[in-house]
């Protein structure tokens, strides 16, 4: 724990949980000094290991897909078969039309989101340690301006990145399929209508708020499950990390239980993944649905 | 937690990502995977038809075998029945010979019985003239003797 020494456990966590930050403030372009710069701030870890993992999917697969063999495939190309028949098969099981674009994306979020949690194993002081080191002997800095936060998922900018995206794509097909005027009456004449045209018009607000909360719960549920997952579980190893620090016992205790809390992991970093490929599958198949 | 530029950067990578999938990763693995499906499906079809023939020409290989065999049997019996005629023609054959034989024989026995009658008769008549001439030394009438002697033969 290499700046814990000089810190107490609650600015330990803060410190970790602290992205480093770089935003545009009347002194030009500054580094962990955004904390007035609002929406004008960038979170340069989360977008760095973000795009890193997401350009080790995209070159792995590509790879692959290049020197794809019919006869014989390799065991790499057997692996990445098997996720591409995995979420093929999601897919297919959920969304009847045609749309070649729904399964490339479930594919995508589903690599992209299980690398990115599964930076949740690396030792939650291993990466700020060598970011730490490199901020100090290479660039002359102050220790404490050392800020790296390495899990992508758990920063709410990525997950809702995603979750947005995949809300503007169910509102293109929404519209796309059954046009703005279907649309439209999907959000204000359902779940409630009336034969008789003055009830029908009193109900059509009542619909539209519901339907409206229906319809935007879906990228803040998407987005929120996936950063408190990830929040929850990069925090507790931090917890964990402090109770490390304790002396022998707590460092045996410690010990176990990071142990315990990783292999618990390799449950939730998949599960996670994997709902959020089928949610997104699952309301882009809605999207579809003309009723 | 606060939401930043971030979260659209972060938007426009996703875009990226997802735009090459769908152009270089998804479609070629998806390829591969049903070239080598419809493979598999074809190499399946070729056995099952090629196990359908050889189940034909097992079928065809029995109805011949059946054939031939009823043909041998067939053969066989049509050998035995001509066998049996042969037998009885030749039977007949013999028999017909040896009664051939046989009344050859007898009627050279009838032929040679007659001759020794005939033999017998002229010594008989020769002896019994010479008998009657020493008897009778004194021969007057040779004709007279010799009609009456012809006589007496033809009595005989």
């Amino acid at each position: 724990m290499a700046s814990s020494e000089n810190l107490d456990s609650v600015g330990y966590i803060k410190h970790h949980l602290q992205n480093l930050q770089v935003c545009k403030t009347d002194q030009g372009w500054v580094w962990n000094q955004c904390q007035d710069a609002g929406f004008w701030a960038i979170n340069v870890d989360s977008l760095l290991f973000a795009f890193l993992l997401g350009a080790l999917f995209c070159f792995s697969f590509w790879r692959v897909a290049k020197n794809a063999k019919i006869e014989n495939p390799g065991k790499w190309q057997s692996i990445v078969e098997m996720i591409v028949e995995f979420v093929d098969k999601s897919v297919k099981d959920t969304f009847h039309g045609k749309n070649p674009l729904i399964a490339p994306l479930a594919l995508t979020i589903f690599m992209w989101v299980i690398l990115m949690n599964m930076m949740d194993w690396i030792p939650v002081d291993l990466l700020p340690w060598v970011a730490e080191q490199t901020n100090v002997h290479v660039l002359g800095n102050e220790p404490h301006t050392s800020y790296l936060k390495f899990l992508p998922t758990a920063d709410v900018n990525i997950t809702f990145s995603l979750s947005i995206g995949v809300f503007l794509l169910i509102l293109f097909y929404s519209v796309k399929v059954k046009g703005i005027g279907g649309f439209v009456g999907e959000l204000t004449l359902h779940p409630f209508s009336s034969k008789n045209k003055f009830v029908q018009v009193l109900l059509i607000p009542v619909n539209l708020l519901m339907e409206t909360i229906g319809l935007i719960a879906k990228p803040i549920s998407l987005g929120l499950r996936l950063f408190g997952n990830l929040y929850a579980a990069e925090l507790l190893f931090i917890l964990i990390a402090i109770l490390m620090s304790t002396g022998i016992g707590g460092f045996v205790g410690g010990f176990i239980s990071y142990m315990g809390w990783a292999i618990f992991h390799i449950l939730v970093i998949p599960l996670q993944a994997f709902i959020f490929m089928m949610l997104t599958i699952v309301y882009l198949s809605q999207a579809h649905e003309d009723h | 937690m606060n939401v930043n530029l971030t979260l659209i950067i972060n938007m426009i990578f996703f875009a990226v990502f997802v735009w090459f999938c769908m152009k270089f990763v998804w479609p070629y693995i998806m390829g591969a995977i049903e070239e080598r499906q419809n493979k598999i499906a074809e190499g399946l079809a070729a056995s099952e038809r090629s196990q359908k023939d050889l189940e034909l020409a097992q079928e065809k290989a029995a109805e011949i075998l059946r054939e031939a065999k009823s043909q041998s049997a067939e053969l066989v019996d049509s050998a035995k029945k001509r066998h049996t005629e042969i037998v009885d023609s030749a039977k007949d054959d013999a028999r017909a010979e040896a009664d051939k034989i046989k009344s050859g024989a007898q009627a050279e026995i009838e032929q040679e019985v007659n001759r020794a009658r005939e033999q017998l008769r002229s010594k008989v008549a020769t002896l019994a003239v010479a008998g009657a001439e020493k008897v009778i030394e004194r021969n007057i009438d040779e004709a007279a003797n010799n009609d009456m002697f012809d006589k007496l033969v033809e009595d005989l």
